[in-house]
């Protein structure tokens, strides 16, 4: 397990990404319900063109977080503004360039596909081409279908369709693929690559590791209503990566306390016929070399990578909760 | 089109869609009609000496008006809420106050449709000839719709769910009906019992489309209890309405 302490300087955020414009800023955002304290002190700054991930375990305050940048909630502290405008005291200039995708919003029964965006449509100065919109998002041939006849990615799909068609600047999308299967997310995820392309700038709510390492350019871990850490998704594995872990099966059998004599390796342990071990940057070359001088081989020799789910349960020191549960 | 003419058309070929709604809307009050036609038989001296039908007539109306009013707005305006679609349009250029409005404009639609057709039909099957005093009469139903609408919002506001909010309107739907003389008549009331009715929405609302029906111009005092109740519910509804 990573100390807190080693991650230094992705806790500070910012620093390196300081570029271009920034289109969404949070500085010291603060916010409760009564004597509850759902997001304590938040700060970030999304840029131009970038998709942004908010990452945290259920109850974090991302939702609070979004909400306050979307002008849906009254912050109490702390500033926000989006493409310039304070959302708290300028909710009109924002409702044309902002697209939101709310979580677990739904629509009439009754209501048909081509019906919704026609409808959204018509709430903007200058939409997007409706028809256009529904085939970019594969929602082509369903113009006819009602909402309670469309099945889980239609609907994310529909929801994503329906928080463009305005043209916005800005998309916040909130629990993308939450309930979806993974070849719906897998279909999601490309499309808010595609949007992406499209010049939109995409803030992303998420839980989902997997989501968060596939989509997001930069990332801020929430926890308890604090960002724990922010960078790109690289930089927060990094930062918890310690040194390295090997896992082989010897050939023949290795005695352990011939690896655990080098300096390099920090543990060793045995599951099941595999030796695992960790140790430092360079652990690998020493392990092979001592392996080698012995004459064992190392069958099926991997390394593994941290991935950002470590990361974030070192930041949080929680266990994330998959999709599936969370659904 | 603008958003609100959208809203409106959206609203209103979703009503297509649900055919319970327009049964209730339509069908309800004139199956009753034809109902209290048919057991009608002249002018009846326990009744203030008009025929049954005669009687019913106002009260068939506002049982129409107050349905649409007390149960069918609130109820989807809560699932609407219930269904984030009012959050979701808090997220839009457009307000979801636009929605209301189409919501209202739609069952007003229905309740306009409806009182033609009872007329129309009380007239040429039953005999009861259309209001005398046609202002008088117009201006009684809308004043009552305005009430039961303003009411209805008030319903919705405390419902914390559609389903509450639909247990919420029956339950006050039938204390209003009463009053309104849906099982005893206004006239075969005793008077104390015709005194409160004209204290409530919907008893002063019959009474002043009967007496637009016979002729006379409403009496101010039943107008004056519909645009109080009209006003008092509006502006409650308006502190107390959530979008979520």
């Amino acid at each position: 397990m990573v100390k807190s302490d080693q991650l230094g300087d992705v806790r500070t955020g910012r620093g390196e990404h300081a570029a271009p414009m920034s289109v969404i800023e949070v500085d010291n955002l603060h916010k409760r319900y009564g004597e509850h304290v759902a997001v304590q002190d938040v700060s970030f700054a999304v840029e131009e063109g970038e998709i942004f991930g908010i990452l945290g375990p259920n109850g974090a305050g991302k939702t609070t977080t979004v909400e306050c940048v979307e002008g849906l909630r009254e912050r109490d502290g702390g500033t926000v503004r989006v493409l310039g405008h304070d959302p708290a005291t300028d909710p009109a200039a924002l409702r044309e360039l902002v697209g939101a995708q709310l979580q677990e919003a739904e629509l009439p029964d009754r209501l048909r596909v081509g019906e919704a965006l026609d409808l959204f449509a018509s709430f903007y100065r200058a939409p997007a081409d409706t028809a256009e919109l529904a085939a970019a998002l594969g929602l082509d041939g369903l113009e006819h279908r009602p909402f309670a006849k469309l099945s889980g990615g239609q609907r994310q799909k529909l929801s994503i369709a329906l928080s463009l068609v305005g043209n916005p600047q800005v998309a916040v999308l909130d629990e993308l693929t939450t309930g979806l299967d993974p070849a719906a997310r897998r279909d999601t995820w490309a499309l808010i690559e595609g949007v992406r392309e499209r010049g939109v700038t995409i803030m992303l709510v998420t839980h989902s590791m997997e989501e968060a390492e596939r989509l997001c350019d930069r990332v801020a871990v929430v926890d308890t209503g604090r960002v724990v850490a922010l960078g790109t998704p690289g930089e927060l594995v990094s930062a918890v990566q310690a040194g390295q872990v090997l896992r082989f099966l010897p050939r023949p059998d290795v005695d352990d306390r011939l690896l655990a004599d080098l300096p390099q390796v920090t543990e060793i342990r045995r599951e099941r016929d595999e030796v695992v071990v960790a140790g430092g940057a360079d652990v690998l070359a020493a392990v092979t070399a001592a392996l080698a001088r012995e004459g064992i081989f190392p069958e099926r020799l991997r390394v593994e990578q941290a991935t950002l789910e470590d990361a974030f349960v070192a930041l949080t020191g929680r266990v994330p909760v998959t999709a599936e549960e969370a659904a | 089109m603008t958003a609100t003419a959208r809203l409106a058309a959206t609203e209103w070929r979703l009503l297509r869609r649900e055919p319970l709604v327009l049964a209730f809307g339509f069908a309800f009050p004139l199956a009753l009609l034809v109902v209290m036609g048919l057991a009608s038989s002249g002018p009846d001296a326990d009744l203030g000496g008009i025929s049954l039908i005669a009687t019913y007539v106002p009260i068939l109306i506002a049982f129409n008006l107050s349905m649409l009013g007390i149960s069918v707005l609130p109820t989807a305006m809560a699932t609407y809420r219930e269904r984030g679609v009012l959050k979701r349009l808090r997220t839009t250029p457009v307000s979801p106050w636009r929605l209301l409005a189409a919501q209202i404009g739609v069952n007003t639609v229905v309740a306009v449709g409806a009182v033609i057709i009872v007329l129309v039909v009380a007239d040429l099957a039953f005999d009861v000839s259309l209001p005398g005093q046609g202002l008088g009469f117009a201006l009684a139903f809308l004043l009552t719709g305005a009430a039961v609408f303003a009411f209805g919002l008030c319903i919705a506001s405390v419902a914390p769910t559609a389903r509450t909010a639909n247990v919420i309107g029956t339950l006050v739907w039938f204390p209003l009906m009463f009053f309104a003389g849906l099982w005893i008549p206004r006239a075969a009331m005793g008077d104390t019992l015709r005194a409160v009715s004209d204290w409530t929405p919907v008893g002063a609302a019959v009474a002043s489309l009967q007496e637009a029906m016979a002729g006379s111009f409403p009496e101010v005092k039943h107008l004056l209890v519909l645009l109080a109740y009209a006003v008092a519910g509006s502006l409650l509804a308006t502190r107390l309405f959530r979008w979520e």
